[in-house]
């Protein structure tokens, strides 16, 4: 009842509008530098995720430049895991290409989603683009180019570029260092299981809706299933079972809400 | 690993070009074309069907007991996937399952 004004709501519309004057104001290199900063937090867990993946790389048996090759000319995490997995498990090389391209599938989302923000650059800052394009450049981009729609391509491109550099560069050094002590490493330490507990820990955290329980619990079950098939053939099938379970749970959930709401569908 | 050099680095390459066309597609190539909807539908759940069904022999049937159900593995990936979903923290999982196995390692 109290006639008195709430001072909050029109502060945070302020604090937004001033916000977006800086970014607005940003020369490119301040944008880049904006970039960088902002991708800091990211590096507590790249780094430690990248050391991981050089000393389970070395100790499934891949030498320095193998383990880096990944890294430089891969850099994508969970597909760089599951390459390695399969590789220790003599699964044929188009096995491992293809699993390996299946968990980077998500990236053309990314890419499609980048496009309308970055349709004036040119080809050859699009090509840069897509090389270091990895789930964090894209999530930090985003929602910087949604949240300051009037930036100018320059300064897109160069916030992206300071994205990429600052969480790209330590991937591949971060790698590196865990190659070179994973070589130090004693047998006896029980190596074997940081993969899988790896994928678990990157997993739990994307099981948000029922379509992505319902997704992961048909993958895991075919896998199990399926396990008596030659290497890495299972994971073909059930991967698609699972994708394409996710997607009826979504399209139902959705038919279902639309009904709810009165909307003739 | 029986895989030769040769095997490993075409792995290498090809995944690496595949990945990157796969980046570059619609920045590059496909521009404004709109992929069909049940597709997109599709892309959204890659990782939560790709990753758990790669993982999931490798929990219940651990390679390094050659492939007898351990309690420690079981343990610890139940440990990862607990600490992730409550705390949506891949670092906090990865170190709940390292301690978990390592501290049961030792005790059983």
């Amino acid at each position: 009842m109290s006639p008195a004004p709430e001072p909050r709501p029109r502060n945070r519309q302020a604090a937004a509008d001033e916000a977006s004057a800086r970014a607005l104001m940003r020369s490119p290199a301040a944008a880049f530098r904006h970039g960088i900063v902002q991708s800091l937090p990211f590096l507590v867990v790249i780094i430690p995720f990248a050391v991981l993946f050089g000393v389970v790389a070395t100790e499934a048996g891949l030498n320095l430049a193998e383990v880096m090759g990944f890294s430089v000319l891969v850099l994508a995490g969970a597909s760089q895991f599951t390459a390695v997995q399969l590789l220790s498990d003599n699964a044929p090389a188009i096995i491992v290409i293809l699993s390996g391209l299946a968990v980077n599938l998500r990236m053309a989302m990314y890419s499609a989603s980048l496009l309308p923000w970055l349709r004036g650059a040119s080809g050859r800052h699009k090509a840069w683009v897509a090389y270091a394009l990895i789930d964090q450049s894209y999530a930090l981009s985003i929602q910087h180019y949604e949240r300051h729609p009037r930036l100018s391509i320059p300064q897109r491109l160069a916030y992206f570029g300071g994205t990429a550099v600052a969480l790209c560069v330590p991937w591949m050094i971060a790698t590196w260092v865990g190659a070179t002590v994973g070589q130090a490493i004693p047998d006896e330490i029980a190596l074997d299981f940081a993969m899988p507990i790896t994928f678990l820990a990157m997993i739990a955290p994307m099981l948000r809706t029922p379509a992505h329980l319902a997704a992961c619990f048909v993958a895991i079950v075919l896998a199990l299933v399926l396990a008596g098939l030659p290497s890495g053939l299972g994971l073909l099938i059930a991967a698609p079972a699972g994708m394409a379970t996710g997607a009826l749970v979504e399209w139902r959930t959705e038919r279902k809400e639309a009904r709810d709401a009165g909307i003739p569908g | 690993m029986q895989a030769s050099p040769a095997e490993i680095w075409t792995v290498i390459l090809v995944l690496g070009v595949g990945t990157y066309l796969i980046r570059w597609s619609f920045l590059g190539a496909l521009g404004d074309r709109d992929l069909p909807g049940w597709v997109m539908r599709m892309l959204r759940y890659t990782p939560v069907a790709v990753l758990p069904a790669l993982v999931a022999p490798l929990v219940v049937w651990p390679a390094a007991t050659g492939g007898a159900a351990d309690p420690a593995r079981m343990a610890a990936a139940a440990a990862t996937v607990a600490v992730g979903v409550l705390t949506r923290n891949v670092m906090l999982a990865i170190l709940a399952g390292g301690i978990t196995l390592a501290g049961l390692l030792y005790l059983l």
